[in-house]
């Protein structure tokens, strides 16, 4: 199978700062990773090496074959942890706008989330609570058909039912050819989605594997594993 | 409407329990056509390939097949389902009288019990 994500020996540092180290990584096409690790563990630090946003300090990180840049651009999709929508568009008019930037938007199905989200296109951004602004940036993201979705803490702001509507969209998103990074700490409501997770913690990789297999080598559930390894 | 899991026991193995009671108890008739993996996946509340290992698993043991380009079917093998139905009611009496017994139960007492209860549970026939 193809490795769609390659990190070879990567380490980044922020100044005299270890943000990552050691960083050895291949994730398949077709899995849904969870990239779990208490916060400042470097969660964000790794996506924003896979999408480019930063560089590595040493080591290189390879997206489908690809050094991360225009090539790399046009198959992922990302979701940041923070909002960069401009507050004074309307819903309405952000679809159009992903529609223009991003030749594999799908609107038909954008349309769809929104409807069963509750979320009305001629609302004003500024209008918008945060959970909502949350949900619409993850319709925007999951609405292309990439190959590598990146999501950075997707359901941390939102409800406990828009999150397993989140999910599920997931779920019904996938398909062999793309895979799904979720970072998150709110493990027990996503590991029964994930096929394989990586454990950071301080910048390092301390587990990653199959998430079954887990559960029957250590016989708990990932939630009940992360709480003991990270207990504070 | 997903399937509720105990998180702590890989989620496989309680997708193939679930389908076995399903096949067992003919809620899955036999011969009869079962949805897509992706769509099995959606209901179940649960990852693709989770549910793709589990199914693997059933058709080894074949209470599942696959024919090429038409997808999985429930065995028609009555004996394989019938066996199956017997082995899960085993093991659910084997538990009770576990549990029965680790309550202080003895032999005599479950015997008197459940004659006198078999009336109770009895389903309108």
């Amino acid at each position: 199978m193809q490795e769609l994500i390659k990190f070879t020996d990567v380490k980044k540092s922020y100044g005299s700062t270890v943000a990552l180290s050691n960083i050895n990584l291949a994730i398949e096409q077709g899995k849904i990773i969870g990239l779990l690790g208490p916060n400042g563990s470097g969660k964000t630090t790794l996506i924003k090496l896979a999408n480019g946003l930063l560089q590595p300090t040493e080591g290189t990180v390879l997206i489908n074959g690809y050094l991360p840049g225009i090539q790399t651009k046009k198959i992922i999709s990302y979701l940041p942890e923070n909002t960069y929508l401009n507050d004074w568009m309307r819903v309405g008019d952000i679809i159009e706008f992903f529609k223009d930037f991003y030749s594999d938007f799908n609107q038909e199905k954008s349309f769809d989330m929104l409807r069963s989200l509750g979320i009305d296109k001629n609302n004003k951004l500024k209008t918008l609570s945060k959970g909502t602004k949350e949900k619409l940036q993850l319709v925007l993201v999951m609405s292309r058909n990439s190959q590598l979705y990146l999501l950075d803490e997707p359901i941390g702001g939102v409800d406990p039912a828009a999150r397993d509507y989140i999910l599920n969209t997931i779920i019904a998103n996938y398909n062999e050819n793309s895979t799904v990074v979720i970072s998150t700490h709110l493990i027990s409501d996503v590991e029964k989605v994930l096929d394989e997770i990586i454990f950071l913690s301080k910048g390092e990789i301390t587990l990653q594997g199959s998430v079954d297999n887990i559960r029957q080598q250590h016989g708990k559930s990932i939630d009940e594993l992360f709480r003991e390894v990270f207990k504070c | 409407m997903s399937w509720k899991f105990d998180n702590s026991f890989p989620i496989y193995l309680q997708i193939i329990e679930r389908i076995k009671l399903l096949i067992a108890s003919e809620k899955w008739k036999p011969g009869e056509k079962i949805d897509p993996v992706r769509e099995l996946a959606f209901q179940i509340g649960v990852n693709p390939n989770t549910v793709q290992r589990a199914l693997s698993e059933l058709e080894r043991e074949g209470l599942i097949y696959s024919v090429r380009t038409s997808g999985r079917f429930v065995t028609e093998n009555t004996a394989l389902i019938k066996k199956t139905r017997e082995k899960i009611a085993e093991e659910k009496i084997r538990d009770f009288f576990e549990f029965l017994f680790d309550l202080g139960y003895s032999s005599e007492d479950i015997d008197s019990i459940l004659s006198a209860k078999i009336n109770e549970f009895k389903r309108g026939e």
